[in-house]
């Protein structure tokens, strides 16, 4: 076996190969579906054909009547153990099972469970649901009228208006669009899409009679918070539920929500007292998990004649679906939104979101994005490219122009937020110089001449991930911090435990460069382990990018924390005082005499085995952060494509992704996020979106028409970097998992406007099917 | 996603699986690829009570060229005609198919007569065979027959195969002197089935002039089909840049599709122009290479 | 006259060892793998035959999507997944490859993806960018973007074609 040779010296910043990866590229990862238990039952779901309808009756006799099978529940059922809704993390609620009526087709009506997958399928297809359908409304402009039909019919409020959010000075706001020599006006619709991970979702509910407690091995990328969750839910003592979450099959944000599935499963094992596994087909994945995105979304952006931004008016009609089921922070209804003033210095803005029900698959969920995001990336992206147009002005010089300048930061976001580093001129110019930029933009115009449809496009967005400070982040109640702990063992390995849970991201690998960096400890030799509830610290899980922000930086000052107390064994080691020690070239050593000098493997054995008297043995730590700030990843992304007349087919020729994510801890592994989040963009520009027909039914329902891009669809990648550290951060990090995925869908859609440009098209709406290309083409009397 | 139950046959000879389809008439389904029904059986849109699986008849992986034609057994892979060298060189209207159809790793299980027998209009190897005036070889315990394939496709999944009876061979057109043809497909993605493709298969006379000339055309009606008007329209005539661009016309007005997730009615129309004329501009660039 | 039957006994040669196992014949390849025999780096993302986690090699050349080919059908077959590719102390060139150039992330594609790789690499030794691209068009990865898998493809070749240097190969 290769092992790849590891510095012993500085392991932060170094392309260390991945210490997860042996047991996956031999098959012997453990995610969920390989998980075998004793006496284990498979759990089927029925789902509703309809998208809205009454259920009068539900028949499940022949489904019982079949041997092997031990039990169907529907939603009456649960109702009457309290457990036919549930809570969602934003603050709605949700059926568990059908209760009364379903909201949206696919819906969990009932569940079977039976001693084969292959049986409980069976069984599912006999249990028999009488409908009566009701009128489907599918769009929200329709579900915000005052004579729509009203969706949600527990609630109190009789419309079908989910929340009212706004952020900034409206009427500052306006005063100065007036007054602004140029005002551009875009509406820009991000279309409704599915993290879609390959592996679903799934769970295996264990629950023991004899001890009372629930075992859950579930797809999940929040285990703590799933915990905590169900506690409340169920009524099982919160130390009575274990929830392991095994290695998970990428995650984007779909396995963050708590969905019927789970809960269904764990009331099925409460019954019967035996495991019950539920997966989900590719198609419950789909239709049934939460989807992301579906804003409608209209920017109003006021310059001066040079192209000085001066003010930014955002108005968005969110679809929710059925229910609110994003996963925000609480005091966040429409995520980190207000992010939308992007890189550049508006002296004033004002954003607001109105969510409406629909009879769409619930969600809102955060999809490789820290909170709405994307959306708001997208839009400001976009719309200062519409400017561009309209000024008549490079799109990058009108970036350059309106960048917040270095010297502004900390730099306060008219709407309200507190960006902590970013060099943003100096990133774009690297892109633009990688790019060759000026050169390309020549050949451009020589191609056009000749009649080819050729565009450049730019996108150089502001993130914000690490949520977040206690003070204003929580979901439901519960502070978003993060946490650590590590126990450094006698013969100076470690393990290191977080809240987290990694699902591809890394943190094998990364966790254990932190504290071989902070201790100077060989990160072969630390052990990291996140997902078990039972043994690692408090966390809220791994999404939005937060990972690095708050975990590794809990991991940090646990580390550091360990350096105290070495300090104090060294300075007994070394029969000097503490203050005569200094931390250098990860050792302790006597200032100005290095020969005397003692490593942490040293440190720790005399932890267990010769410690100064009185002082308390083992040389472990755990940390609680809380983040003082949230972090501003960001970068400078440059696309080029070429237009297929006949067709509408775009080519992606060219994409750079300069990227600023502070410190690296790993660059092959950062490199390797970018790439896949730029691919994702890539699916979402050109290919993805869940389409519902107006009768509701969802036209998105497996692969064969959620189009994920294979290996030769996807565009080669380059990629390059700027480092401006995070100012707050203990190791100078930002997230960066979702940046590619932020930023990239404005570049893609940049480059294709730029090259319909010259006929005087502005905007069309992602997914940038040819069919859309085409008829933009025709329309303006292109043809092959 | 399961299947629901069935009975399972190994066939290891023709007469055995056709006593089978005889036997258990209406109940029983032919298993060659299964790279389509399999997919339909564990989303339960196929239930067939028996299974018979013909993977066992090595005899049915034929494919060898013989008299006027070449025969590609009921066995032979779309992976196979991808990578024969004969069909790469001799075929080139096949080798275009056998590179778009599905995906890689399906292509080297599915079978192109397993293709034609699903009669999905959206099925690559349907336009293909059309265009190219393929005749279908049928077997049952009663007698043996073959059909031309225009008179095989009867509508969308149906086809004039009796239930008991299999397609042992598909029997393509050995090429003629100065013949070419060429397949273009639109797809959303590799694995997607067409949003349109067009097939071309085209001789010329000695003259230079077009002798013969097939346009079949994929995902633009109930079934795989013929532009038989924009055929005419082509033989007897020089090739010109003209003439294909009116042909090319003319098949988009013979294609009838219907709008759904993959494109509208209007736009696959165009397509089914656009891609004609590009097929017949590679076709003809073929044999002026040949 | 052929016998049919709802039930089976599949006799196949599984990574080289001789198995006997019964099934419903309704069993699908990729779960008589996962549930009857332990092989659970046979992965399942999809019902469409469209992802290709399930990805196994039949007869030493011919990769299949285990999920869309029934149990008895490889009956009298021999079949390779990942589990006889190579182990941890004693890797395949792809996987070796697969590590060395960070071709994965959360895992659940790669075991498909290096048999596809496999029978890519034994049809074509010396792939270029676009033959890679098109050959693992079959597999669908969500998080690497595949361009490092087309690098580890790159690397395995080159070890492949030239067993004896696979010590020098450097990132």
């Amino acid at each position: 076996m290769a092992i790849a040779e590891e510095p012993t010296g500085h392991v932060m910043g170094h392309a260390m190969k991945r210490k997860e990866d042996p047991r996956f590229i031999t098959g012997q990862g453990r995610y969920l579906d390989d998980i075998v238990l004793p006496r284990m039952l498979y759990m089927a779901i029925v789902h509703s054909p309809y998208a809205h309808a009454r259920i009068k009756s539900i028949d499940a006799s022949a489904a019982l009547q079949l041997p092997g099978v031990h039990l169907v529940l529907t939603g009456a059922d649960l109702d009457q153990m309290g457990l036919g809704w549930m809570p969602t993390m934003a603050g709605d609620r949700e059926m568990t099972l059908a209760v009364g009526k379903v909201l949206y087709q696919y819906q969990e009506v009932a569940v079977v469970l039976a001693e084969s997958r292959a049986l409980a399928e069976d069984a599912a297809q006999l249990v028999e649901v009488e409908y009566e359908p009701l009128p489907v409304i599918v769009d929200p402009f329709e579900s915000m009228k005052p004579d729509a039909p009203v969706l949600r019919e527990d609630r109190e409020q009789k419309d079908n208006h989910v929340f009212h959010w706004e952020v900034g000075d409206r009427t500052a706001t306006e005063q100065l669009l007036r007054s602004c020599d140029v005002v551009v006006r875009q509406k820009v619709r991000f279309q409704r899409i599915h993290p879609a991970p390959l592996e679903p979702c799934g769970c295996i509910a264990d629950f023991n009679k004899a001890t009372g407690r629930l075992t859950l091995y579930m797809t999940s990328q929040a285990p703590h918070a799933h915990r905590t969750v169900f506690s409340m839910v169920t009524g099982i003592p919160e130390q009575n539920i274990h929830i392991i979450s095994p290695d998970v099959g990428g995650g984007f944000g779909n396995k963050v929500p708590i969905y019927p599935g789970y809960v269904a499963a764990i009331v099925a094992s409460l019954k019967l007292g035996r495991p019950v596994k539920w997966v989900e087909t590719r198609t419950e994945n789909l239709t049934e998990t939460a989807f992301a995105r579906d804003y409608h979304m209209e920017a109003e952006l006021g310059a001066t004649k040079d192209g000085v931004v001066q003010a930014l008016k955002v108005k968005t009609i969110a679809d929710h679906g059925a229910f609110d089921a994003a996963a925000d922070p609480s005091k966040f209804p429409a995520g980190l939104f207000s992010i939308c003033t992007g890189s550049y210095d508006f002296p004033n803005a004002f954003a607001e979101v109105d969510a409406f029900y629909t009879n769409k698959t619930p969600g809102g969920i955060a999809y490789r994005c820290s909170f709405r995001v994307t959306e708001a990336s997208y839009l400001i992206e976009r719309t200062m490219d519409v400017l561009a147009d309209e000024l008549g002005m490079d799109p990058a010089e009108l970036r350059l122009k309106n960048f917040v300048p270095p010297e502004k930061f900390p730099y306060h976001s008219a709407l309200g937020w507190t960006y902590d580093s970013g060099r943003y001129a100096e990133t774009l110019k690297k892109a633009l110089e990688r790019f060759d930029y000026t050169k390309r933009r020549q050949e451009q115009d020589e191609r056009r001449r000749k009649g080819e449809l050729v565009g450049i496009g730019l996108s150089t967005f502001t993130e914000v991930v690490g949520a977040g400070p206690s003070q204003t982040f929580d979901i439901m109640g519960i502070k978003m911090f993060d946490s650590a702990e590590i126990r450094v063992h006698p013969t100076g390995s470690a393990i290191v435990r977080a809240g987290t849970r990694h699902q591809g991201q890394g943190h094998e690998t990364t966790w254990a460069q932190i504290v071989g960096e902070e201790l100077g400890l060989d990160p072969q030799n630390i052990l990291v382990e996140e997902g078990d509830t039972d043994t690692a610290p408090y966390g809220l899980g791994t999404y939005a990018s937060r990972s690095t922000p708050t975990a590794g930086a809990a991991i940090a000052m646990a580390a550091r924390r360990i350096r105290e107390k070495a300090q104090k064994i060294a300075a007994y080691l070394l029969e000097v005082s503490e203050e005569d020690l200094e931390w250098r070239d990860q050792k302790f050593q006597v200032r100005g005499v290095p020969s005397k000098a003692v490593t942490m493997q040293e440190i720790a054995f005399a932890a267990y085995t010769n410690l100064p008297e009185g002082m308390e043995p083992g040389l472990e730590a755990t940390y609680y952060y809380d983040p003082p700030n949230l972090t501003f990843p960001n970068g400078a992304y440059l696309c080029q494509v070429s237009i297929d007349k006949g067709t509408g087919e775009v080519k992606v020729e060219k994409f750079l992704a300069v990227d600023d994510c502070g410190n690296v801890i790993n660059p092959m592994i950062v490199e390797g996020q970018i790439h896949g989040g730029l691919t994702e963009g890539f699916a979402i520009a050109f290919m993805q979106e869940i389409v519902y027909d107006e009768d509701g039914n969802h036209l998105a329902t497996n692969f064969s028409d959620y189009l994920v891009p294979t290996a030769w669809e996807a565009p080669d990648w380059e990629t390059d970097r700027t480092v401006t550290p995070s100012p707050h951060h203990p190791i100078g990090a930002k997230g960066v998992g979702e940046s590619p995925n932020v930023g990239s869908p404005a570049a893609f859609v940049n480059a294709v406007i730029d090259a319909l440009s010259p006929l005087g098209i502005r905007h069309i709406d992602m997914p940038l099917t040819r069919e859309k290309i085409w008829r933009a083409l025709r329309e303006h009397g292109i043809e092959e | 996603m399961f299947p629901a139950p069935f009975e399972y046959v190994s066939a290891h000879s023709l007469d055995e699986a056709l006593e089978v389809l005889e036997s258990r008439a209406g109940e029983a389904k032919v298993l060659a690829g299964g790279q389509s029904l399999i997919p339909m059986m564990r989303f339960r849109l196929a239930q067939p009570q028996v299974l018979v699986d013909i993977n066992p008849i090595k005899l049915l992986e034929d494919l060898h060229e013989q008299d006027d034609a070449l025969h590609i057994g009921a066995l032979a892979r779309h992976a196979t005609l991808e990578f024969s060298p004969l069909i790469q060189q001799r075929y080139p209207l096949i080798a275009d198919v056998s590179r778009v159809v599905a995906d890689p790793t399906v292509r080297n299980l599915g079978t192109l007569v397993g293709s034609l027998c699903h009669a999905d209009p959206a099925g690559d190897f349907g336009s293909a065979a059309l265009a190219a005036g393929a005749e279908v070889i049928i077997t049952s315990s009663r007698q043996h027959r073959s059909l031309p394939v225009d008179a095989f496709f009867l509508d969308t999944f149906s086809t004039a195969l009796e239930e008991d009876e299999i397609v042992t061979e598909v029997r393509w057109p050995k090429p003629k002197p100065r013949s070419a043809g060429a397949y273009l497909k639109i797809e959303r993605k590799v694995g997607d089935f067409a949003i349109v493709g067009t097939a071309v298969q085209m001789a010329l006379d000695e003259g230079g002039r077009i002798a013969e000339a097939g346009i079949g055309l994929c995902a633009v009606g109930p079934i795989s089909l013929r532009a038989k008007q924009a055929e005419r329209l082509l033989v007897g005539q020089s090739p010109s840049a003209e003439l294909f661009q009116e042909v090319a016309r003319q098949a988009a007005r013979e294609s009838d599709p219907t709008s759904d997730t993959r494109g509208s009615k209007e736009y696959k129309q165009d397509m089914v122009r656009v891609l004609t004329l590009r097929a017949l501009q590679r076709a003809y660039q073929r044999i002026q290479a040949a | 006259m052929a016998v049919s039957s709802t039930q089976v006994s599949v006799h196949v040669k599984i990574n080289g060892q001789e198995i006997t196992k019964e099934c419903e014949v309704r069993t699908l390849l990729a779960y008589f793998l996962r549930e009857q025999l332990g092989l659970t780096g046979v992965h399942v993302g999809c019902d469409t035959t469209s992802c290709g986690a399930c990805t196994v090699l039949l007869d030493g050349k011919t990769a299949i999507k285990s999920c869309t080919v029934f149990a008895p059908q490889v009956d009298g077959h021999e079949l390779l997944t990942v589990e006889g590719l190579g182990e941890a102390d004693h890797l395949h060139p792809i996987q070796q490859a697969f590590w060395d150039c960070h071709a994965l992330q959360c895992g659940y594609c790669t075991p498909g993806m290096e048999l596809a790789v496999l029978a890519l690499l034994q049809r074509n030794p010396n792939p270029t960018d676009e033959e890679i691209r098109f050959g693992l068009s079959g597999n669908l990865c969500r998080c690497t973007g595949y361009k490092n898998i087309v690098k580890a493809v790159h690397q395995a070749a080159e070890i492949m074609n030239h067993p004896s240097t696979s010590q020098s190969v450097t990132l």
